[in-house]
């Protein structure tokens, strides 16, 4: 089984070589135009048929761990915790190509498939098809779409690296090569000065919090021996507590990073600036949900660090409250889901923090779902409209007859309303929080309460920007431009023309619905029905007072019922002025200093050197007065003074 | 077998020498072309004969591809040397070569090759062969084409003995001989400043191995011996601690100026700048490497105990340098320059993972030295081939817009940068990894804390190098080909990371270029290449031709192997490196 697990990774890297190398052919002329139409399709089918055989192999390796197929237990003992999917799906599936000698702890390229990996490539592997599929319509006639969907195909097989990977190092291998493409794909409409300083910013931001998690794998891997996934987390009872905070506390950069967690979550707003399908790809469904993918893979470690777990609540806390108040200001309608996006996530890193990677991995497999389905119906949305900002939407419910009832379903889910997915694994994840403030769970008491808290009025904000958005895009009157542009400006997607998207990109959307609305079964039976009657009315509140506000002005933005904090909210709470203020601005003044003196300071002691030996022969030079007596008489001086030092000395 | 290792010094030496007997005269193109009056080609006037030609059977037509032939000799050498070489035993010299030289001194001619100077080996046939194979096509200003092919083939002689030498003094003589024909390069076939470069350089650096020269006596004067070998099996048996010291400070000063190590890099930007770009290449390529293997295979097993007492100070230089290289870099505003400085972050990491005297450490270095050879070589290439369709490689004159104007040219560079930002699955992530791992565990005697502090320092320095390299990239290949230039171009946003273009003084910019107003220069008609291929559009300079593509391909090859199979380098060097270290 072992080589299905390595196809299902290298089918899409072959994809994206071929792709990359494979679709034009060299020197034929000018830089590709848009009409370059066999190069489109070639590369359309170069990348959906290797994803298609990727996901059905994910599902085949996921369905036969199910069966129980796999060699059961593995090497490692999990601790508490996990052992939902070590129940449900028993057994590793894992295989090593070789041991690469580095001097010190060695690395182990290989591969580790189990119950929580099958489960996450799955989820990969549909999305990243469904994306595929839909970027066919949304990129038609887009002069570089060959090595666009060749970088997804690249993204793909990164993250399903990084969801395999059997060894740490290799799992940070792949960790940075999504971070590449991610710089890449949201840069994709380079010609927007806007979009590459947005993918400048995303690659600069996960980079930092990227340093700080290999510095965490170095510290567990030679606490461990190891860097091999196993050998790390059975060796977790024998390392110190000291060595195991230290170690998850620098992991954390990483999965702040990459998941887009306070405070390294700046990127994320940012990264919109990318073709609506790379949103919901990386920055709603999967690149995203990696770090949240990391600390449950080492749950044991950070069930060992309880400080740890302290300041993983604070962040989550803070996050999800910030970012669902961000949403709740923000017009444009990616920007409202990458924040929705951030405060999701804090939700399921709360609930790691609170003891239930459970309830995590569930939510993230449900949000992974129906955030790609609400991205792709805004893609859809903003394909015919031809305008990110919901002030130029309204009434697109009576036009837009599928995308409609699709993202009523995404917002449902988001929201958490019955029975959408997002109804159970939301439910799950306030049940363990609950559960931890309540009971003794890993955190300490303030923590735990502080996540409780923010947990719920999240819930409150949740309701009221997904009523929002939903009734500023789908009700209302209309206020589309019908400006008929001649050519799409690059980033805008294309002109409004009051019609449904492409059947290419609605299927997507269409089997994308279907797990977004009913993924959360798979939860019923452990539903806590008190704490979900109590998130239901506590979303239904936040739903009904923007719903109350928008039937007073339809017109009006009904993020008015913020007050005072909607300017602050719309700006991220300033964030971003304050890094600028903090981090960029010194570093720039530094290298311009640096820059400067190294030409003045350090290059100038070395020609003030040469300028010093040049004036000290200057003076010898003195010396050499051409007079032949003056030469004479030195001469037979020197003779006079050797003759008596032999004399005397002799 | 040890026909070859000869071979490979015999065969560009007995190439320029051929070059010299067969005078004939220079075409006449050549000799015209020669700017006048420059006290530095008056100097190569005396030592090169200007009626310089090569034999009757290469002055026909094509006379550049002698080059070719030759260095194409020596990399299959190389190759052969690498294909039965036993890597098994990678650890110990093989194929050894050891004759009396000077009776009298004994000093003795002693070659051969282990896991540490093989991959080193063909690294520096592969880049002059490269170099030459992209001369055929890229003649440089300055014409004299067969004294520049003499000039390269003396300087591959220097490079492959100065990795071959088992002899301390036959290795300073031949990292001597390297450098008078890069100073010839320098100050022939350079750019505008290159005089001024060129002498920077020879002083500069012959200062660093008069010191050098001066410790390898000391070494020679406790020890009684020059053989490496010998040496190093020692461990420096018979030196006192303070002599080892000594020995260490004056070894460590003399390689740490070609590495180079901060504060001692500023002839590096100078000369880089200046060089073409062959000379651009091999000197980052080769020739920077040579300081480190230095370190690698005589300063550390050699001298032990110096090295120990002395590491702490050299990891700390090695991570201001890394710091202080990428700062640099991020005001730089031109790109050669900033490729340069990029070096100096670079053979940071390099000198780091030698500061750790760990195994683990000490493969960094190694595999840094050949991962920044190839990635840096490439850069050059790339950034020469910016230069020459734009006819400047100033970063405000080069606008933006790459990627639309010469798509694969700007795909080129971006891969170039985004290996040398050390992303894995690309040759530059191993060495800087391992440098960091090496910091996280020292070897035993070495301060940890102070250890740890250079490894943070270090990741930051990471983040510093992908900064600089993307926002090169940004400014250089993103926007719209037609867009003002410079610095309108990026206005401040409340995101600048790009805020440096506005306001930032030029540094060292030619005093001519500094008054012009900035303008695009791509938007004119510099078309370059072969006049009798037209550029796709007119107005549009020509993308990557066939030719270099094909003469880039290896590097970009070895670059994606060995980022995806670290283990092709690691094995050869793990084994060598532990019988350095692993005794002690």
């Amino acid at each position: 089984m072992i080589g299905v697990a390595s196809a299902v990774v290298l089918l899409p890297f072959l994809a994206a070589a071929a792709g990359l190398l494979g679709t034009r052919r060299l020197w034929r002329g000018a830089p590709p135009g848009p009409a370059d139409r066999p190069a489109y399709r070639r590369a359309a089918w170069i990348a959906i048929v290797p994803a298609s055989a990727s996901a059905v192999l994910a599902v085949w390796l996921l369905a036969y761990l199910w069966q129980g197929g796999a060699a059961p237990g593995g090497t490692a003992s999990y601790g508490d915790g996990a052992a939902f999917w070590n129940g449900a799906l028993p057994g590793t599936v894992q295989g090593t190509l070789s041991v690469i000698g580095t001097g010190s702890v060695p690395v182990t390229a290989g591969l580790r498939v189990d119950g929580l990996a099958a489960i996450i490539a799955v989820l990969v592997t549909v999305v990243s098809l469904a994306v595929q599929v839909y970027s066919v319509g949304y990129m038609r006639d887009e002069p570089r779409y060959p090595s666009f969907s060749a970088f997804i195909s690249l993204f793909t097989s990164a993250m399903l690296l990084v969801v395999y990977a059997g060894d740490l190092l290799v799992l940070y291998a792949g960790w940075e090569v999504m971070g590449l493409c991610s710089y890449l794909l949201i840069g994709h409409w380079w010609e927007d000065r806007a979009n590459s300083r947005a993918a400048v910013k995303a690659f600069l931001v996960t980079r930092v919090g990227d340093v700080g998690f290999l510095f965490g794998i170095f510290t567990l891997g030679l606490a461990a021996g190891s860097f091999r996934v196993d050998d790390v987390i059975a060796k977790v009872p024998a390392m110190p507590t000291g060595t195991l905070v230290a170690g998850t506390m620098l992991l954390l950069f990483g999965v702040a990073g990459k998941s887009a967690q306070v405070p390294l979550h700046t990127w994320l707003p940012d990264a919109m600036a990318g073709p609506t399908p790379i949103s919901a790809l990386i920055h709603a469904a999967t690149m995203v949900a990696a770090g949240i993918f990391v600390v449950a893979r080492l749950y044991p470690a950070f069930l060992g660090a309880r400080p740890t777990l302290d300041l993983l609540a604070v962040m989550a806390a803070l996050g999800m409250l910030g970012a669902a108040l961000a949403a709740l200001a923000q017009d444009d309608l990616k920007r409202v889901l990458a924040y929705s996006t951030i405060s999701q996530l804090a939700y399921m890193a709360g609930s790691l923090a609170a003891g239930s990677d459970q309830a995590a991995i569930f939510h993230l497999v449900t949000h992974g779902a129906f955030k790609a389905l609400l991205f792709l119906c805004a893609g859809l949305v903003i394909h015919s409209v031809g305008s990110n900002l919901m002030s130029e939407m309204g009434g697109l419910r009576r036009s837009m007859t599928i995308t409609f009832p699709a993202m009523t379903i995404g917002f449902a889910a988001l929201m958490g309303l019955p029975p959408a997915s997002g109804f159970f694994s939301k439910d799950a994840v306030l049940a363990a929080v609950e559960h931890a403030a309540a009971e003794n769970g890993p955190l300490t008491d303030a923590a735990a309460w502080l996540l409780y808290g923010c947990a719920l009025l999240t819930v409150a904000v949740t309701g009221a920007y997904a009523t929002r958005a939903w009734l500023r895009t789908f009700f209302g009157a209309s206020r589309v431009h019908h400006v008929a542009l001649p050519e799409p400006e690059p980033g805008v997607a294309h002109v409004w023309d009051g019609r449904e998207a492409p059947v290419s990109m609605l299927w997507p959307v269409g089997v994308l619905a279907v797990p977004a609305l009913l993924l959360g079964f798979a939860g019923v039976g452990a539903v806590d029905w008190s704490s979900a009657a109590v998130s239901l009315v506590v979303a239904l509140l936040g739903a009904g007072v923007v719903y109350a506000a928008w039937r007073a002005d339809p017109v009006a933005d009904p993020s008015r019922v913020l007050g005072a904090l909607r300017v602050p909210a719309e700006r991220a709470f300033y964030v971003d002025a304050v890094y600028q203020r903090v981090f960029v601005v010194p570093v720039l003044w530094l290298a311009r200093l640096v820059a400067r003196g190294d030409d003045s300071v350090v290059d100038g002691a070395v020609r003030g050197s040469g300028g010093v030996a040049v004036r000290v022969s200057g003076l010898l030079r003195r010396l050499q007065t051409g007079n032949a007596q003056l030469y004479l008489t030195g001469v037979l001086a020197g003779v006079l003074i050797v003759a008596v030092g032999a004399v005397v000395l002799g | 077998m040890i026909a070859v290792v000869i071979g490979l010094l015999a065969v560009p030496l007995a190439g320029a020498a051929l070059l010299l007997l067969f005078t004939r005269a220079e075409p006449a193109s050549g000799a015209a072309s020669e700017p006048a009056s420059e006290s530095a080609s008056g100097a190569v006037e005396a030592y090169v004969p200007p009626r310089l030609a090569g034999p009757g059977w290469i002055a026909g037509p094509s006379p550049h591809w002698y080059g070719v032939a030759v260095s194409g000799i020596t990399l299959a050498l190389a190759l052969v040397l690498a294909a039965s070489f036993d890597y098994g035993r990678a650890g110990v010299a093989q194929f050894e070569v050891d004759r009396p030289w000077i009776p009298g001194l004994d000093l003795r001619f002693h070659l051969g090759v282990d896991g540490i100077s093989l991959p080193l080996v063909v690294l520096t046939a592969l880049l002059t062969f490269l170099c030459f194979v992209h001369l055929v096509r890229h003649r440089p200003d300055g014409g004299r084409f067969r004294a520049l092919a003499f000039t390269l083939l003396v300087l591959e002689v220097g490079m492959i003995g100065t990795f071959l030498a088992l002899d301390l003094l036959l290795f300073f003589v031949s990292f001597e001989i390297v450098l008078i024909p890069m100073y010839f390069v320098i100050a022939v076939w350079g750019g505008k400043d290159r005089a001024a470069a060129a002498v920077k350089f020879i002083l500069y650096t012959l200062l660093g191995s008069a010191v050098l020269l001066l410790g390898l006596l000391v070494i020679w004067a406790h020890t009684g011996t020059l053989d490496m070998v010998a040496l190093a099996r020692a461990h420096g048996a018979g030196m006192p601690r303070t002599v080892q010291i000594v020995a260490f400070l004056a070894v460590a000063g003399g390689l740490a100026v070609k590495a180079p190590m901060w504060p001692l890099h500023t002839w590096l930007p100078a000369a880089h700048t200046e060089a073409p770009t062959v000379g651009s290449v091999l000197l980052a390529g080769v020739l920077l490497k040579m300081g480190t293997y230095g370190f690698a295979r005589i300063a550390i097993p050699v001298l032990p105990e110096g090295a120990a007492a002395v590491a702490p100070w050299l990891g700390a230089f090695a991570v201001v340098g890394i710091v202080y290289g990428s700062l640099a870099c991020l005001a730089q505003r031109d790109l050669k320059r900033m490729i340069a400085y990029s070096s100096v972050g670079h053979m940071g990491f390099v000198l780091l993972g030698l500061a750790t005297l760990t195994p683990v450490g000490m493969n960094a270095a190694l595999f840094g030295n050949i991962a920044h050879g190839l990635i840096t070589g490439l850069l050059f290439f790339v950034a020469g081939a910016v230069k020459e369709r734009y006819g400047t490689a100033e970063l405000s004159r080069l606008g933006g817009g790459m990627l639309t104007r010469l798509p694969y040219l700007g795909s080129l560079l971006t891969f170039a940068c985004v290996a040398s930002l050390g992303l894995p699955g690309l040759a530059g992530f191993w060495g800087e990894m391992l440098a960091l791992l090496g910091a996280f565990d020292p070897a035993p005697g070495l301060p940890r804390p102070l250890f740890l502090v250079f490894m943070a320092i270090g990741g930051a320095g990471t983040v510093l190098t992908a900064a600089y390299f993307l926002l090169m990239l940004s400014r250089v290949t993103h926007g719209r080909a037609d867009e003002p230039i410079g610095d309108a171009g990026l206005p401040e946003e409340p995101l600048a990371e790009t805020a440096e273009a506005a306001g930032a003084p030029r540094v060292r910019t030619p005093l001519a270029v500094a008054e012009e107003p900035v303008e695009p220069v791509a938007t004119v008609a510099t078309v370059a290449g072969p006049p009798d291929v037209p550029g796709p559009r007119l107005g549009w300079p020509r993308d990557v031709t066939p030719y270099e593509l094909a003469a880039w391909s290896p590097l970009i090859v070895l670059t994606v192997a060995l980022g995806l199979w670290p283990k092709l380098l690691l094995a050869v060097t793990d084994p060598a490196v532990q019988a350095f270290l692993g005794a002690r």
